[in-house]
């Protein structure tokens, strides 16, 4: 017979498929991946034609220190996760709210940013082509940061709240490949714009 | 022979230029491919139908299970590669022989300008500008005098396409393009707009007169000379001249010359109006100055709103503009 | 093997209260009854752009005819276009997704039931989105009303300058919100297929449809995204001043085609997927042997999806490209007709030496067959890019995608609607009004799609209210035209047949078409839990297996 009707269905023994959060997580990145993939094409086909208006060269400035604090949040929200796994919930804590501050911190420089590039240079998004497209592409990042925050403030929360234990650490792991996909997207985004753009 | 079966002067199997005909001659070898591919396929699948039907009395049996076969399966995957192999190479030919055709010294120049909802023709060498009728020379195969467009657009999209001369191509702002044509007969070609490009698409008609040399010739003298003028007209230039009109519209030598709207300068030379929406007649022009709407209703045209004497007169000097 | 295992058979439901059951309904999140939504709201939709269709075709009966205005008509064409493939074709092939691959993979459930609930909101919310622009807010001209700049929204026609007032973004949003919908779809679809197969069920014992649908949903991943991408660009164009499309700045309309046409060539084959999908479920089943070459099929299947993402310039072919990026697509739109053509040949070695069976179902996979076969041709025609140079923007290439999408997959649907709806409602469909549905349809399709054709041949481009006497289009949109209302009738016969044999239909029980896949396990229509228990396969046809234990599936796989 090979439509066998078990009574316990864990008894078909050493089935094992993924995990469905990782699953969908990968399949949110790699639609969010396509979505970035056009406007950095968008970027990159239209530099160099801007008809008027501030160039890149003429007021780019990298952002290394912000840059800095995003990708090392990465680094403290793996660490993170790790720590939720062994059970040591004042550490995840410690690091998940760590992580919290530098990719605050990130979005505090991008505003710093753009109030530069505003008032000093005069860089709007309907300024020119490299203005739309500058403001588009980071902005979208930004908002990708943004939403990230939310939902680790949210986790923040329920840790504050004593309810993050071992038992969450998987979702946790899901999360925090969001946040590592939105510190792989700044890398992409930071060498096309503040890199090759210039 | 196939192209005057359905009587049509926009028939794509009736070329009448070398652009036309490579397309011709290229479609008619994919036709020949896909009817063969056709009939073979549906040919399997009508016997299939026909000869594994369920009979009367085979309730009960299954057929043989087959899975699959790797010889047959082999043979059909190779045997369309082979044919789009085949196909390809005969295709990138002719990309190749009509897009990347070198211009010879002698072809006539065209600048051809998009607008919602008319066509601007403008010949550099020859300080010609006219609108939506465009007048060609024909081209003999022993000396090839080729006519090649520049195409350029004032707004949206659009397309030039006269089917019996080449294939369309499109005018986009901000990215011009090339399209060549050597028809090898006089006449009249008409085609249209392909590209949506706002309300009025439908009438953005394309009239190509392909005259002889010397016909071409008169014609060009014609175009080249400023606008004739007629004393019984001079009423009708003053309300021309004081009204919006010089607005959007050119007179060459007078002191009309607005870009918005199509060159009025030798308008009676033109066998339509409003881009072939309709026939250049003076009531038609009168319709057309008065209420644009009831002949290409949203057309950019606005309504004049004249008084019936300056709508006459209006319409008179128009009539002198030979 | 005894059904009582299977399932529970069901206790005494007292009477419901109609608002109680108007609650179930729309909090719902058992991906059947979100199935039966999705289907309901498509063919609602089916009937509204059917509608829209219609009036085209009686507006070009013959030139010069003033039906309608050419503002109506240019809305009819965009909504008419935009509705069929975004609220119509996705969702009624999303509902069949949600509907059978939990059950034909042994699953209770999809991996997010509650995600899966929210995508059918938000498509329905696009869709009333794009409707409410009939009535939405004025602007100049008159023009808050619906969209009229076609289903592509080119730039820079959806420029403020050129369209003003909010019809494009009606168009917009509509398909930004009902976008994000489709890509939890996609996700959702994955990941049920790569986590929630039953115990045994390796992915080479998938059913094929499992199989193609889990491709056209990671096709939809990386293919709704750029089209929202591209929306998103034209809104900061529209309201933030920006100049992604603004050739005056320097922007490129060409961008917009091309992000434009790599949503819009994939997206074709996140249609015409699972039509493949229903055909070799049903094929076989009706033709009494398995599918011909499985792994071919996965493979060829898969092939399409990756070569799919480089064909779409052939949409641009007359945008002015250079002549080796014409070459290049012109190759790639050939290539692709090879895994194509591979799967039509395996459906015809599956019919070969079987024991053919004429229920509706297979009337309409026969139809498909033929039709998919002649559309694809067309398509050959059009890949080489000179042809193309003629047939492009010409009612030629209308008769073409018309001939993939209404006699490929509407016929594919169709034959999924009679080969399924017993299990969805436990009730047949009537062989006698499918039969009068069948040759209505395809009469009233060849009709009009056959002629079609001929008009663009001959010189009738694309998207105008009206056309000149004298270009010899007349009689042939006539019969056109008469070939859409024969259509017509034959719709309101299908959904006729859907009402009557709900109620007067022949009770269907479990496996009314004696078929292999396990949705044919359970009672119809199944259990709100699917499996009472999780089954166990061993191969790829487990109920041939029960049925046949001397000749099982396993024996050869």
């Amino acid at each position: 017979m090979s439509v066998m009707t078990f009574p316990f269905p864990e008894a078909a023994s050493g089935w094992k498929l993924h995990s469905r959060g990782k699953v969908a997580m990968a399949g949110l990145i790699i639609a969010e991946s396509a979505i970035f993939t056009i406007f950095v094409v968008a970027y990159l086909f239209y530099l160099g034609k801007s008809g008027t208006g501030p160039t890149p060269r003429e007021v780019l400035e990298t952002p290394v220190f912000y840059t800095a604090c995003l990708l090392s949040s990465s680094l403290t929200i793996h660490f993170a996760a790790k720590a939720l796994e062994g059970n040591r919930g004042r550490l995840f804590l410690g690091l998940w709210l760590l992580t919290i501050a530098l990719g605050s911190l990130f979005l505090y420089g991008t505003g710093q940013e753009w109030r530069r590039l505003i008032y000093q240079h005069g860089l709007t998004i309907s300024a020119n082509l490299f203005g739309t497209t500058y403001y588009a592409l980071v902005g979208l990042h930004a908002f990708h940061v943004t939403a990230g925050l939310l939902m680790l403030l949210i986790v923040a929360t329920f840790s504050l709240a004593g309810r993050m234990g071992m038992k969450q650490h998987k979702r946790v792991e899901v999360l925090s490949m969001y946040w590592h996909f939105v510190d792989a997207v700044w890398v992409v985004v930071f060498t096309v714009v503040y890199v090759l753009g210039r | 022979m196939v192209g005057h079966a359905f009587a049509s002067p926009t028939n794509i199997f009736a070329p009448m230029s070398t652009p036309a005909h490579s397309i011709l001659d290229l479609s008619l070898f994919v036709l020949a491919i896909t009817a063969i591919i056709f009939i073979v396929v549906s040919g399997l699948l009508l016997y299939a139908v026909v000869k594994f039907r369920t009979r009367a009395g085979d309730e009960d049996r299954e057929p043989a299970q087959v899975y699959g076969s790797t010889q047959i399966e082999t043979a059909w995957t190779i045997i369309p590669i082979l044919i789009v192999v085949v196909l390809y190479l005969a295709t990138a030919r002719v990309i190749h022989a009509l897009q990347d055709a070198p211009e010879p010294p002698n072809a006539l120049d065209v600048i051809a300008i998009g607008h919602q909802y008319w066509w601007e023709f403008r010949y550099p060498k020859l300080g010609i500008v006219t609108a939506n009728e465009l007048h060609i020379p024909v081209s003999d195969p022993a000396r090839p005098m080729p006519t090649f467009l520049q195409l350029l657009s004032a707004d949206t999209d659009h397309s030039f396409w006269v089917p019996e001369l080449a294939g369309k191509t499109d005018l986009i702002p901000n990215h011009p393009n090339r399209l060549w044509m050597d028809p090898q007969r006089t006449g009249v070609f008409l085609g249209q707009c392909a590209q949506y490009c706002g309300v009025q698409h439908a009438k953005m008609l394309l009239r190509v007169s392909v005259d002889s040399p010397d016909v071409f010739a008169a014609w060009v003298h014609d175009q080249q000379q400023p606008s004739f003028s007629d004393a019984r007209a001079a009423a009708g230039q003053r309300v021309f001249e004081q009204t919006a009109c010089i607005n959007c519209h050119t007179v060459a030598g007078t002191s009309a010359n607005g870009r918005f709207g199509p060159d009025l300068t030798h308008l009676m030379s033109r066998a339509t109006i409003a881009s072939g929406a309709a026939q250049n007649t003076p009531e038609n022009l009168r319709l057309w100055i008065q209420e644009p709407d009831s002949i290409k209703p949203a057309s950019l045209m606005p309504a004049m709103k004249l008084s019936d004497t300056d709508l006459d007169a209006v319409v008179t000097y128009m009539e002198t503009l030979r | 093997m005894s059904t009582n295992a299977m399932t529970i058979p069901a206790g005494n439901i007292e009477g419901r209260v109609w608002v109680d059951t108007l609650h179930q309904w729309l909090t719902t999140v058992d991906h059947k009854r979100l199935g039966l939504l999705y289907i309901a709201y498509s063919l609602l939709f089916l009937l509204v752009a059917g509608v829209e269709a219609l009036v085209i075709r009686v507006q070009l009966m013959h030139s010069h005819n003033n039906l309608v205005s050419p503002q109506v008509f240019n809305r009819m064409f965009t909504m008419h276009g935009t509705t069929m493939i975004f609220f119509v074709i996705m969702p009624v092939l999303f509902g069949f997704g949600n509907y059978l691959v939990p059950l034909m993979i042994g699953a209770r459930d999809m991996a997010f039931p509650r995600l899966n609930a929210f995508s059918f909101w938000l498509t329905a919310l696009g869709g009333l989105l794009l409707y409410f622009s009939f009535l939405g807010g004025s602007g100049l001209y008159g023009a808050g009303n619906a969209p009229d700049v076609g289903w592509w929204a080119y730039a820079p026609l959806t420029a403020r300058a050129f369209s003003p007032g909010h019809s494009s973004d009606y168009w917009t949003l509509a398909l930004l919100v009902s976008g994000f919908g489709s890509i939890a779809t996609g996700i959702n679809i994955i990941a049920t297929v790569l986590c929630m197969r039953c115990p045994g069920m390796e992915l080479s014992r998938m059913p094929l449809l499992a199989w193609l649908y889990l491709v056209m949903s990671g096709l939809v991943l990386i293919t709704i995204t750029p089209l929202s991408a591209a929306q998103i660009m034209l809104l900061i164009d529209r309201y933030l001043g920006g100049h992604f499309f603004d050739a005056q700045a320097g922007g490129s309309a060409v961008l917009w085609m091309h992000f434009f046409w790599i949503f819009g060539h994939p997206e074709v084959y996140i249609l015409i997927i699972p039509a493949f999908a229903f055909m070799s479920e049903i094929v076989p089943v009706f033709s009494r042997k398995p599918i011909f070459g499985y792994p071919v099929m996965v493979a060829a299947t898969v092939a399409i999806g990756f070569v799919s993402m480089s064909v779409w310039a052939h949409h641009m072919f007359t945008v002015g490209m250079s002549s080796t990026s014409n070459s290049f697509f012109t190759i790639t739109s050939m290539v692709i007709a090879v895994p194509t053509g591979i799967k039509i040949f395996n459906w015809l070695g599956t019919m070969w030496g079987g024991r053919i069976q004429f229920k509706t179902p297979m009337l309409f996979s026969i139809g498909f067959l033929f039709q998919f076969l002649i559309a694809g041709l067309t398509g050959i025609m059009q890949a080489t890019a000179p042809f193309d140079w003629q047939l492009s923007l010409s009612y030629f290439v209308v008769a073409h995608f018309h001939y993939v999408i209404v006699g490929g997959i509407m016929f594919a649907l169709f034959a999924a609607f009679y080969y399924w709806y017993p299990k969805m409602t436990g009730r047949m469909l009537s062989e006698k009004l499918g039969t009068w549905h069948f040759w209505l349809f395809v009469i009233g399709f060849h009709l009009t799609f056959d002629v079609m054709h001929v008009t663009g041949l001959l010189g009738m481009p694309r998207r105008i209210y009206t056309y000149e006497p004298g270009r010899g289009w007349d009689t042939l949109n006539l019969l056109v035209t008469i070939g859409a209302f024969l259509q017509g009738v034959a719709i309101l016969v299908f959904v006729a047949n859907l009402v009557i044999s709900y109620f007067k239909g022949e009770r269907a029980g479990n496996d009314p078409w004696d078929a292999w896949t396990l949705e044919w396990a359970v009672s119809s229509p199944p259990p709100a839990y699917n499996f009472a228990t999780i089954p166990v396969v061993t191969s790829r046809r487990p109920l041939w297996d029960e049925k046949h234990p001397e000749d099982p599936d396993s024996r050869y796989e």
